[in-house]
């Protein structure tokens, strides 16, 4: 081969730091969790399922759930498509393959104990806790009922006690949680007859999945559902047809729930932080132009009855300038007219004492005179 | 109507009150058998349809219809529009009407509603966009209660009280938009946890914006239709500045309405390239979206300018109630028609005539609380001694 071992190691590398980058960016940190190390997880192998209900069975008695409707060796009930529900962790569904004269194929469902499970994100009293075990395990004393961790599921696992009125609870596998503190098997994969389920650390599964795939490609198809689905979970399967072909959903995408919420989430601080300040910016610019448009409207006021002063000032100068004058040209009207008077009685008393010195000279032809001079 | 005569003294036949106890009697009968018997006993909910019109509805339409409180504040008190003064108390007092419901609608949906408080004084799982939600809305009932203190308070004569809280009018008002923006956006936030389960078109990581976006348009059209239905009915409670300055919130309101509309529109848009979601136009579910985009979204924008252009009134005040319409579609479709798409219609959700029921009857318990509150206290008048004290 041309490759060098080296050149390939340095390829991969160069993946998976684009994919840690890649991954960044779509997160709110570039820390990547991969689950606690050595926690536990189950490999279902749906080659090896005959679809016996075993497990449904043993499930429900270490769990003390209530009795079923049906018994479970009543395999009738595969006819119908089930999902989980307030009184089963876990169902078997039945699937018909595309090929001809194929026997069909059986599918275990119940909690995936997701590494970052999505209901645990949206709990809002954090009553989901991914165990170090590997379990998501759920705690009743603080449920407050809202259901929100079922819209949130991907895997639509949890169920709820809708008939229950005062101690409704949230319902789903717990991995046997208890059991594996006691250091036993969860109950399904202990009663499993032919080892379709098989119990471990997930990393181990991760090994064995490969090498059964490995050993046996036209058994399987090269998928193994649960290594990257959502982030990744503790519950995986290997198939010998496309899982989408078996019910469950290809286009769950690898990004764990919390990465989906977590740009939301980051944005409250920044409207937290922001907000106060622009609005009371905002507050303060409107109130800036209204206090402007007061002292500009009391400006304009302010000049306005100074003009009108000012107006109103020179009018009256110019009335009183006109006064003046007028007064004065009165004045000096009567000024002249009591000159001319004073002219005239001069004048006259000037033309009497002439006459009179005239009278006193030719006192007999007078009166004539006297009246041509007035 | 008659109903003002009712509060008189009137007869208390009336076809409205009528109506109004049917509900009411018809909701406290299914409020006894939702106590008594468990959800299962009144609602279609399923394991696969955990949230059903009580959340839809009563949460998702309730806050978003309730938003005119902080965006008539917010334009009145912080954009110094003055001219809106006279549609802030009603738009609070619907508000804190409508935030005051939702919460008592919550504890008919949540299993263990003595628990609600839990989040907050037990174990507070703040990776929730749920929590946020919850927080935000405890908290903005609180400032809305506070913000609507001053109508009581002079009603009841309590001056020095009413002038303290009035002086923290500008706090209050920041504080509300504050906590508005965060809820009104987590309500959509809460969807994006479930890429899976909500159709394309409707599923966006924008969604929380889309939903902030929305509740202005719910609220502008809020105001606006109810403000129609005041006119109708309590026109007689109305003081002069209220008359004056009604038309005036109408034309503005339309006129930013219209606006809002289109810049959601654009959004959307923005959204449908983003995802590159084009291709899911040519389906069934493309054709309702395109029912909600252009004849909620479009249309109304269209008719609120024309409105406003013309100085239209009536045009306004129609299309506002085809805008409210609007935002209950899209919420519904987030909500409900869109989600779980994916299942067969045997696991489909459809609600079940008691879950109407209470919706009804929470809806009608608003419409009496704001018919109480406006005949008794200066919400579309100023109060005498109060005059110009803003």
């Amino acid at each position: 081969m041309a490759i060098s071992r080296r050149k390939f190691l340095g390829w991969m590398g160069a993946a998976g730091l684009g994919a840690t980058v890649g991954k960044s960016a779509h997160a709110a940190s570039n820390k990547h969790f991969e689950g606690f190390p050595d926690s536990m997880g189950v490999l279902h192998d749906v080659v090896r399922c005959v679809g016996c209900r075993s497990c449904e069975a043993a499930c429900n008695s270490v769990n003390q759930l209530p009795p079923p409707d049906e018994s479970f060796k009543d395999l009738t009930v595969l006819d119908q498509k089930r999902r989980t529900d307030a009184k089963t962790y876990t169902i078997v569904n039945r699937f018909e393959t595309a090929a001809k004269n194929q026997p069909p194929l059986y599918v275990k469902d119940q909690c995936n104990h997701c590494l970052e499970p999505a209901c645990a994100s949206a709990c809002f009293v954090k009553a989901f806790i991914k165990t170090k075990e590997g379990a998501v395990v759920y705690d009743e004393s603080v449920c407050v009922g809202c259901r929100y961790c079922m819209i949130a599921c991907p895997f639509e696992i949890p169920t709820y006690e809708y008939d229950k009125v005062l101690t409704p609870r949230v319902m789903k596998c717990t991995l046997c949680h208890p059991r594996l503190l006691e250091g036993k098997l969860p109950g399904c994969v202990e009663v499993c007859p032919t080892e379709a389920l098989t119990f471990g650390k997930r990393e181990d599964l991760l090994h064995i999945a490969r090498e059964r795939i490995r050993r046996q490609p036209d058994r399987y198809v090269d998928h193994i559902y649960g290594e990257n689905e959502m982030g990744g979970t503790s519950w995986l399967y290997i198939a010998g047809v496309p899982f989408s072909e078996l019910g469950m959903r290809e286009d769950l995408g690898v990004t764990p729930a919390p990465a989906l919420t977590a740009g939301a989430l980051g944005a409250v601080p920044i409207v937290v932080g922001l907000w106060p300040v622009l609005l009371t910016g905002i507050y303060a610019v409107s109130r800036r132009k209204d206090k402007i448009a007061q002292e500009e409207q009391a400006d304009a006021v302010a000049a306005a009855v100074a003009t009108s002063k000012e107006e109103a000032k020179s009018e009256l100068e110019k009335v009183l300038a006109m006064k003046e004058k007028e007064k004065e040209t009165a004045i000096n009207m009567a000024v002249k007219k009591a000159l001319e008077d004073a002219a005239k009685e001069q004048e006259e008393a000037a033309a009497k004492a002439q006459e009179d010195a005239a009278a006193e000279a030719q006192d007999d032809s007078e009166p004539k005179q006297t009246e041509e001079d007035s | 109507m008659s109903d003002t005569k009712t509060t008189t003294g009137g007869t208390l036949f009336t076809p409205f009150n009528m109506v109004a106890g049917l509900i009411l009697l018809v909701g406290g009968i299914v409020t006894v058998l939702r106590f008594t018997g468990g959800l299962a006993a009144v609602t279609n909910l399923s394991d696969n349809n955990p949230w059903g019109l009580w959340i839809g509805f009563d949460l998702l339409v309730g806050v978003a219809l309730a938003a005119g409180g902080y965006v008539t504040s917010a334009a009145c008190y912080i954009f110094g529009l003055k001219r809106f003064h006279s549609a802030v108390r009603p738009a609070i007092l619907t508000a804190f009407l409508g935030y005051a419901l939702v919460v008592f609608a919550l504890h008919y949906d949540v299993g263990r509603p003595w628990r609600l408080p839990y989040p907050f004084i037990v174990q507070p799982g703040t990776t929730s966009l749920l929590f946020e939600v919850g927080a935000c809305v405890a908290l903005y009932l609180t400032v809305l209660f506070i913000e609507y203190t001053p109508a009581p308070l002079e009603w009841l004569g309590f001056k020095r009280a009413r002038n303290i809280v009035v002086k923290l009018t500008l706090v209050l008002t920041i504080f509300g938009v504050v906590l508005s923006t965060l809820h009104q956006s987590s309500l959509g936030a809460l969807y994006v946890i479930a890429p899976s389960k909500l159709h394309p078109l409707w599923y966006s990581s924008y969604l929380p914006v889309y939903f902030f976006i929305s509740s202005i348009i719910a609220g502008l059209s809020m105001v606006v239709f109810e403000g129609s239905l005041s006119h109708k009915n309590f026109h007689d409670k109305m003081d002069e500045t209220h008359l004056k300055e009604a038309d005036g919130v109408v034309l503005g309101f339309g006129k930013a309405a219209a606006w809002v509309l289109f810049g959601y529109f654009i959004i959307k848009l923005v959204g449908l390239a983003v995802d590159n979601n084009w291709h899911h136009l040519a389906s069934g579910w493309g054709l309702w979206f395109l029912v909600e985009m252009l004849g909620f979204v479009l249309l109304p924008c269209y008719l609120y300018a024309v409105g406003s252009r013309d100085k239209n009134i009536k045009l306004i005040r129609r299309t506002s109630l085809l805008a409210v319409l609007g935002i209950v579609l899209n919420r519904f479709n987030v909500s409900m028609v869109a989600f779980n798409y994916h299942l067969p219609s045997s696991e489909r959700y459809f609600p079940h005539w008691m879950e109407i029921a209470i919706s009804l009857f929470i809806v009608t318990i608003g419409v009496l609380a704001f018919r109480f509150f406006v005949t008794r206290m200066p919400i579309l008048y100023e109060h005498p001694d109060y005059k110009d004290a803003h």
